[in-house]
């Protein structure tokens, strides 16, 4: 019990619930070059991307959705990290990135929770095929 | 074992039953597969042990055994549901095998183009998608019966449909997400008298309250060992005979057969007819215990004890602010409460929740047309079977105000 209790607590670091209270880039754009949008029918997450792309930088992103803690921390996370990076180098980000900035331990069960905004990402800014990204 | 008592289950006795309570674990997730008693994996270890053989087939001593537990299971299953005979009683994988049986067994022959199908919006999956495929296949379309308020079933829109002369009524005796107990033996009769063939899905009625099939009147009735103190891999489906002896062979090869020729083959009679391939011996022989088991305590007794920590659970969660409580007040309903807390997701509680070691199901509890319909993505949910006692109640309450805390 007190090793659950250690993860635990870890799990809903301040920040964490920080991001998920007060989400960062939280809303639509009103012109984005790219939007997309994926959930994870099994809980109910929902994690939506705009992006605006100039010269091939991310100049403004913002996200929308509904889920629990994890999926819109990482969310609010990841958007924080987009803005005003080159694509070229939002291309190099992947799951041990997604998963080092969240900086808990994750467990299977809600893996995907914190790697939906990853795969909004990809899919979307790369127009990757939804069934071939699947970070799992 | 405990003994049958009148005024209702000896659960401290009952708990000693089930080993894997002494991990701690206050296990509120019986809906979605209960635990299993000494009794049943050790009738189990029982047949690994000391008769391990095929059955049907051999003609030494073990399997003899084997195939005499094994068959045995059928007759208790028979009185279990008061079916009028053993060869109405076919050995499935579980509840989801037994519709796909039906629909594919039942429904491919007998859904005709312009076929009316009424299903209900509490339906879990597995009473919605095998239709969906059947009427796909066959032309045939889909209406839903929606929910009131209170999360029970329009019988007012339930009988404008039968108008219709649907072909196939299939319903849940108990929402498994919502817990409410529909008045199956009414509906049933009404779709009889309507002309339509008839499925239950007793997943969630079997195990709680039991049930009568003969009293209920339905063609076929299905649920699963998993959920009444069985192993996984062992299910059962109901069929009234004289409808079983008009449907083809499910899956075939082995053992469903009479004889095999080149030019053809010729069927077993029922229920083997629907039993093909070597069968799932070891589970149906822990069901037969976990039929036992129940028989005695007693469905009575077991649905007086549900109920009383239902209403405990209910009131106990009702006091909290920010918690809704979804579906039917305690007295009609199973021994499920399905809930949301303002501003935490389901998830974020169950994970809290698994802290205090409080096993607790969070998502759309394969009903997600019923999420839909309700404006949620998932609900927590919490459900209760012989061994639970209302100190798991407060563990979980203990959770819930945790999260809150954290949340806040």
């Amino acid at each position: 019990m007190t090793t659950n209790a250690a993860a635990d607590d870890q799990f809903y670091r301040e920040y964490i619930l920080d991001h998920y209270k007060n989400p960062r880039n939280y809303g639509r754009l009103d012109h984005p070059d790219i939007t997309h949008e994926e959930d994870n029918p099994l809980c109910g997450d929902v994690v939506g991307m705009d992006f605006q792309i100039r010269d091939g930088v991310i100049e403004d992103i913002r996200f929308h959705g509904r889920g629990c803690a994890i999926s819109q921390a990482s969310a609010s996370l990841l958007t924080e990290r987009l803005k005003g990076i080159a694509l070229d180098e939002a291309k190099k980000i992947d799951k041990n990135d997604v998963l080092g900035e969240l900086g808990i331990q994750i467990s299977p069960a809600r893996i995907k929770c914190a790697l939906l905004p990853l795969k909004v990402l990809k899919v979307g800014a790369y127009g990757l095929a939804s069934d071939e990204e699947d970070e799992e | 074992m405990t003994t049958k008592e009148a005024r209702g289950l000896d659960v401290a006795a009952i708990r000693k039953d089930f080993p894997i309570l002494e991990t701690g674990i206050a296990y509120l997730d019986s809906a979605n597969t209960s635990q299993r008693p000494r009794q049943v994996t050790g009738a189990m270890m029982d047949y690994f042990e000391h008769f391990n053989s095929n059955i049907h087939r051999s003609a030494y001593h073990i399997a003899e055994v084997a195939t005499e537990r094994y068959e045995g299971t059928r007759e208790k299953v028979r009185a279990f549901i008061n079916a009028a005979s053993t060869k109405e009683i076919i050995y499935t994988r579980g509840t989801t095998e037994a519709i796909n049986l039906v629909a594919y067994s039942w429904g491919r022959k007998n859904i005709r183009p312009g076929d009316l199908i009424v299903l209900t919006i509490l339906d879990h999956h597995s009473n919605i998608v095998p239709w969906q495929i059947l009427a796909a296949a066959n032309g045939a379309h889909i209406e839903f019966v929606d929910i009131d308020e209170r999360g029970e079933l329009r019988q007012d829109q339930f009988r404008e449909l039968l108008e219709h002369s649907p072909r196939l009524v299939a319903f849940g005796q108990v929402s498994n997400a919502l817990g409410t107990i529909n008045p199956a033996r009414e509906m049933v009769a009404a779709a009889k008298a309507a002309g339509a063939t008839v499925l239950v899905d007793g997943a969630q009625g079997a195990p709680h309250q039991g049930v009568d099939v003969q009293a209920l009147g339905c063609d076929f009735y299905a649920f699963s060992g998993h959920k009444m103190l069985g192993p996984t891999g062992a299910g059962i489906l109901y069929g009234r005979r004289e409808v079983l002896e008009t449907m083809d062979p499910f899956q075939s090869g082995g053992d469903m057969i009479r004889t095999v020729r080149i030019e053809g083959t010729t069927y077993h009679d029922l229920p083997w007819k629907f039993e093909a391939g070597t069968q799932a011996i070891a589970e149906v022989i822990g069901l037969g215990a976990a039929v036992d088991y129940l028989n005695h305590l007693g469905m009575d007794a077991i649905r007086a004890h549900e109920r009383e920590i239902t209403e405990y659970a209910y009131e106990a969660l009702s006091d909290i602010e920010g918690l809704t409580v979804y579906g039917p007040p305690p007295s009609r309903r199973s021994g499920v409460v399905s809930f949301s807390l303002a501003g935490i997701h389901p998830h974020d509680l169950a994970t809290i929740a698994d802290r205090d070691q409080v096993c607790l199901r969070a998502g759309h509890h394969c009903a997600m047309p019923l999420m839909t319909r309700l404006g949620v993505a998932a609900t927590a949910r919490a459900s209760f079977y012989v061994y639970s006692q209302k100190d798991e109640v407060d563990r979980l309450v203990g959770s819930i105000k945790e999260a809150q805390r954290i949340f806040k």
